[in-house]
């Protein structure tokens, strides 16, 4: 798969690490009163996602960039790629 | 032998001749030749033994589709089975010799199991091998092992070498048949960068075995002059002898190119070439395989598919039969019949299983109507053949066509499925195409020539149209569309005589049959019974064929019946090329520590620890066993001084105004309040709760920290926390950088160790005193006079200790220069074995404590974990079930009996419990002689262990079938109190 990286352009898919769906970014609030039921969907619950799917993908042989990248899971078509920065700025997380 | 087959004519070399060796037959050829062509024109038409019948079986085609004529080729170390001879470019001085038989290739022994055949039908396995079941792996599978099969490998070291590599391109161009070179040419002359690819030798495809025209001139003639073209262009890279094997996702490619395969060695170049092209856009040019048609003993030497004889004919020179009868249900099949009668072969009879009138002329040939062949005869080579009516003709080549069948394979490696075209009556490819691909020509099923060449041409226009290149005004090519026209005929009813579906699989038309009768029906099934398509040609000329009889049996059409796709790769790949240079020590790519030089000169033996080769121990004198020398480094340390290589550990380098607060996300305990100048250890947590890597760090300035890792999970480490750093936290001012490789590191460990570093410190850079420097201080220092450097207080050993890093340059001086100041306090190195001892002697954990099964709390550090800040993994590292006041707790273990010896791994029992996984207790993780105590040392896990000190329990290995009384201690064996480190 080539995988167009945001900043490097055109990227073979052998350069990344894959990690899994990116709804790893949304970690809940430690604080919440409902955090352990919280940490509980988000350390072991997915969605298994036939169809466009954002997925975190990890630049290790290059800049080391993480990337939330949408993959259709049937045909690996790729729609988007951003920077997982951007991503998680958008939904929120700051500091 | 003499070439008694050779005839004028072909592109072969003649001044060139080629003397090679067929079963220690010498033989000659021309450059040019194929093996099967020179084994064709030197009159061998028996060249090998059918895979489970061993029936005499010649060569079918002149392509990478064959089926029969497999080869064992070159001999020693170099020597390759199953080696297709159509596909083998004759050198001088090849040996190749035929496989699967036992005596020589004319009197197999082995060809007994052709009369045993029908026994032997589909399925015959799970039939007859069944019982008693203690049978099959001790006496069934070595015999059919040994009778059925193919060649035999060397049972050496491959002595050739492989290489990968990657190429780019606008447009690939697969096949360099008249489409394909059509396509090239148009690609090319609009300035695109254009990779053409084809497994042949020679370019041309079909126009190099045809007597067709183009541009008025003989179709190789053309064929070479678009080959000359493109070679001369910049933008064009003409790939020769390269198979596209396979279509992979978003336009790229898998191509095998045979770099040396055609020479007499490799001469030190690598043999073959594993492609990866990342192409732009593709045009298929794969062109088409004729098919063969079932009838009673079709698979005797010398019945061939027509347009593999004419191949022979016309490309080689070689007649392949003095007296050829053609069988066709089409109108191609008489091309054939004309080519061979115009190069003066004796053409016997037509065979037109449609009733219709002759397709043209065919001097001296007989044309029979509506008929086909029922039987053959002839042991080792054709003799006769019997028609439907009974009549006898005597012929030594039966020439075959069946129709053909559009080389789909690489538009299905995508999942795309081929569709049924009911004029051509074959599969072409459907819509579902790999990225970027279009088809042309016969492999789009476009079979005449003009028509080829013409979408060829067209296919590449519009691909390179749309990526925005101007597209070429040179003329199209000019050809005409000769003459096609077929009915599909795939099996001529035989009587009881068995008609081959499968050549290289032995398959008939009676097992597919037999698959029908006993209800294995879907295509797929039908594949798995009977074996169909599953050798190494995956069925390139049986697949249709099989499937056209299943469905006769089921009354149903051939759609309906199913469609067969294709997997990659589609001729085989060697495993060596797969490979690549990744073999032996080269397997994976390993790194050396800064003294590795140093370390090799005194004696290491190394082992493999993440990547990196470390010195496990120095054997010293007359030391003959590991023991010896690990035991003399633990106590030369503890006494006075060792020096370890510790560069392998993980290094971060962490930077920023919130680093400290960043670091209080990736710890599981604080560290914002770490004072510049110290150090701390440090947990982490995955997310779930359980310890994933521990370390040391350091921090250097207000926002300045250096974070050891554990040598074997250094990369995960930094991985995670770029994640941490850039998924959840992405406003954080804080930046990252590995410095594994950048600074080499060694610890000094022992009494002396201060003694010896005061030798090495600058002294105006640093006061060594324990109040200057005391446990855990950390500081940038100078060494060696003016060498900067960094110097920790820590210690892994238990001992006074410290680790001191300098530039990685420098890293096998600074060996030297330690051991040379240690001279005088008789200061060894050490490798990891004695780092392992001294660390299980001092209770400190290791990997393989943290083994992501245990928690912070059950390490004896569940304190640690800080409930006053977020981390990773802290909200589920608070679950009940992690918290349990009976959970394994981490204690030292040592044997009643000093004199015995602990194993890792045992479960403890208590004592008077029986030995049962309901029973289990905890279990041992690391255990080490300890040269310190003189007896055996151990960690481990026990229930509620922090209190049971003093209790004795049974530690117990099935394993090993031992057990032994343990006695509950610390984990702290050596200076409990810390006293050693601190002085």
């Amino acid at each position: 798969m080539i995988i167009d990286h945001p900043l490097l352009g055109p990227r073979d898919a052998a350069e990344f690490i894959y990690l899994g769906d990116a709804c790893l970014i949304d970690r809940p609030d430690w604080q919440a009163e409902d955090a352990a039921d919280a940490y509980h969907d988000y350390g072991y619950i997915r969605d298994n996602i036939a169809g466009p799917m954002q997925e975190l993908w990890y630049h290790e042989q290059g800049d080391r960039s993480w990337l939330v990248v949408t993959r259709d899971t049937l045909t690996h078509e790729i729609t988007a790629v951003e920077l997982a920065r951007d991503v998680a700025r958008a939904r929120g997380r700051s500091k | 032998m003499s070439q008694v087959n050779r005839i004028k004519g072909g592109l072969v070399d003649r001044s060139k001749s080629l003397d090679f060796t067929f079963n220690g037959k010498s033989m000659t050829g021309y450059a040019g030749d194929t093996l099967a062509s020179a084994l064709l024109a030197n009159g061998q038409v028996l060249v090998g033994r059918s895979f489970k019948y061993h029936r005499p079986r010649g060569i079918l085609t002149a392509g990478s589709e064959e089926p029969n004529a497999l080869v064992q080729l070159r001999s020693g170390a170099a020597q390759e089975p199953n080696t297709r001879a159509t596909m083998t470019e004759l050198f001088d001085g090849l040996t190749a010799t035929s496989q699967n038989h036992r005596g020589s290739l004319e009197f197999d022994l082995m060809a007994v199991t052709d009369l045993a055949s029908p026994f032997l039908a589909a399925g015959f396995y799970y039939k007859t091998f069944m019982w008693p079941a203690a049978f099959w792996e001790k006496v069934y599978e070595p015999i059919i092992r040994a009778s059925a099969g193919l060649g035999r490998l060397s049972m050496q070291d491959d002595p050739d070498t492989y290489d990968k590599g990657f190429l780019h391109c606008d447009l690939l161009v697969i096949g360099a048949g008249p489409s394909g070179l059509a396509a090239a040419l148009a690609g090319a002359r609009s300035g695109a960068r254009v990779i053409l690819a084809d497994e042949d030798f020679a370019p041309g495809g079909r126009l190099n075995s045809e007597t067709l025209e183009v541009d008025g001139m003989a179709g190789a003639d053309w064929a070479a002059q678009a080959v000359a073209e493109l070679a001369a262009m910049d933008n064009v890279r003409l790939m020769t002898r390269t198979s596209v094997y396979g279509a992979y996702d978003h336009g790229v490619y898998g191509a095998l190119e045979r770099c040396t395969d055609h020479l007499p060695g490799s001469g030190g170049k690598p043999r073959q070439v594993l492609w990866r092209i990342y192409s732009k856009r593709a045009v298929l040019a794969a062109g088409a395989t004729e098919r063969p048609i079932a009838f009673g003993n079709n698979d005797r030497p010398g019945i061939m598919m027509a347009s593999a004889v004419r191949t022979y004919v016309n490309r080689f020179g070689v007649a392949p039969g003095k007296r050829v009868a053609v069988l066709t249900n089409n109108d191609d099949g008489w091309r054939t019949a004309q080519d061979l009668a115009a190069k003066g072969v004796e053409i016997a009879a037509i065979i037109d299983t449609r009733d219709r009138p002759a397709v043209c002329d065919v001097k001296g040939a007989r044309h029979v109507r509506g008929a086909g062949v029922v039987d053959t005869a002839g042991r080792l080579a054709l003799k006769r053949i019997t028609l439907t009516d009974g009549q006898m003709i005597d012929v030594d080549c039966l020439a075959v066509s069946g129709g053909w069948n559009p080389t789909v394979h690489l538009t299905c490696h995508q999942r795309g499925r081929p569709v049924w075209n009911e004029d051509l009556s074959a599969f072409v490819p459907g819509k579902d195409l790999p990225q970027g691909m279009v088809v042309a020509g016969a492999a789009n099923g476009n079979l005449t020539l003009a028509a080829a060449l013409d979408e060829g041409r067209k296919a590449a226009n519009a691909q390179i149209k749309d990526l925005g290149f101007t597209v070429s005004r040179k003329a199209a090519p000019k050809a005409e569309d000769e003459a096609y026209e077929g009915a599909p005929k795939w099996h001529i009813p035989s009587g009881k005589k068995r008609a081959w579906v499968d050549f290289q699989n032995d398959v008939t038309v009676k097992d597919v049959k037999l698959s029908h009768q006993e209800g294995f029906r879907s295509v797929e099934h039908l594949k798995r019974y009977t074996t169909t398509g599953m050798a190494t040609d995956q069925g390139k000329t049986s697949n249709i064929p099989a499937l056209a009889i299943m469905a006769e049996c089921t009354g149903k059409t051939i759609p309906e019946t199913g469609t067969t796709i294709f997997r990659p790769p589609y001729t085989p790949i060697p495993i060596g090329a797969l490979a690549g240079r990744a073999r032996g020590t080269d397997f994976r790519p390993y790194r050396l520590t800064p003294s590795h030089e140093w370390a090799k000169a005194h004696g290491a033996t190394f082992v493999e620890v993440g990547n990196w080769l470390r010195a496990q121990w120095f054997v010293k004198g007359n030391e003959k066993g590991w023991r010896d020398s690990v035991d003399r480094e633990v106590l030369n340390t503890r006494q006075s001084v060792g020096i370890c290589d510790v560069t392998t550990l993980g290094k971060i380098d962490i930077q920023g105004k919130d680093a400290a607060e960043f670091l209080n996300k990736v710890y599981a305990n604080g560290f914002a309040k770490l004072a510049v100048g110290r150090v701390r250890y440090g947990i982490m947590l995955r997310e779930d709760g359980i310890c994933y890597d521990d370390g040391t760090t350091a921090r250097m300035g207000e926002n300045h920290f250096v974070m050891t890792t554990t040598t074997a999970n250094a990369v995960l480490v930094f991985r995670r926390m770029e994640f941490v750093r850039q998924c959840l936290f992405p406003d954080m001012d804080v930046h990252l950088i590995s410095t594994t490789d950048a600074w080499a590191q060694f610890a000094v460990a022992g009494p002396n160790a201060r003694k010896l570093l005061e030798k090495i410190v600058d002294a105006d850079s640093q006061d060594m005193s324990n109040e200057g420097f005391p446990f855990m201080a950390c500081g940038e220092v100078t060494v060696c006079g003016g060498t900067p450097a960094r110097l920790f207080r820590i210690s892994f050993s238990g001992e006074l200790a410290y680790e001191v890093a300098v530039p990685a340059r420098y890293g096998n001086s600074m060996m030297e220069a330690l051991m040379k100041a240690g001279e005088e306090f008789g200061a060894c190195p050490y490798g990891t074995e004695a780092l392992g001892v001294m660390r299980i002697e001092k209770g400190h954990a290791a990997g393989n404590e943290l083994d992501g099964r245990t928690t912070a709390h059950m390490l004896g550090m569940g304190r640690m974990v800080s409930s006053k800040k977020d981390c990773i993994g802290w909200t589920l590292s608070q679950r009940p079930e992690m918290m349990r006041e009976d959970a394994e707790k981490l204690v030292g273990f040592r044997p009643v009996d000093r004199s015995q010896k602990l194993i890792a791994g045992s479960h403890f029992i208590n004592k008077g419990d029986e030995a049962t996984m309901a029973n289990d207790q905890g279990w041992m993780t690391s255990v080490a002689w300890s040269p310190s105590l003189d007896h055996s040392v151990g960690l481990g896990f026990i229930k509620s262990g922090d209190t049971r000190m003093g209790e004795i329990v049974r530690a117990v290995s099935p394993v090993h079938d031992t057990e032994m009384e343990v006695e509950i201690v610390s984990a702290h064996f050596i200076d409990p109190e810390g006293e050693r480190l601190r002085a």
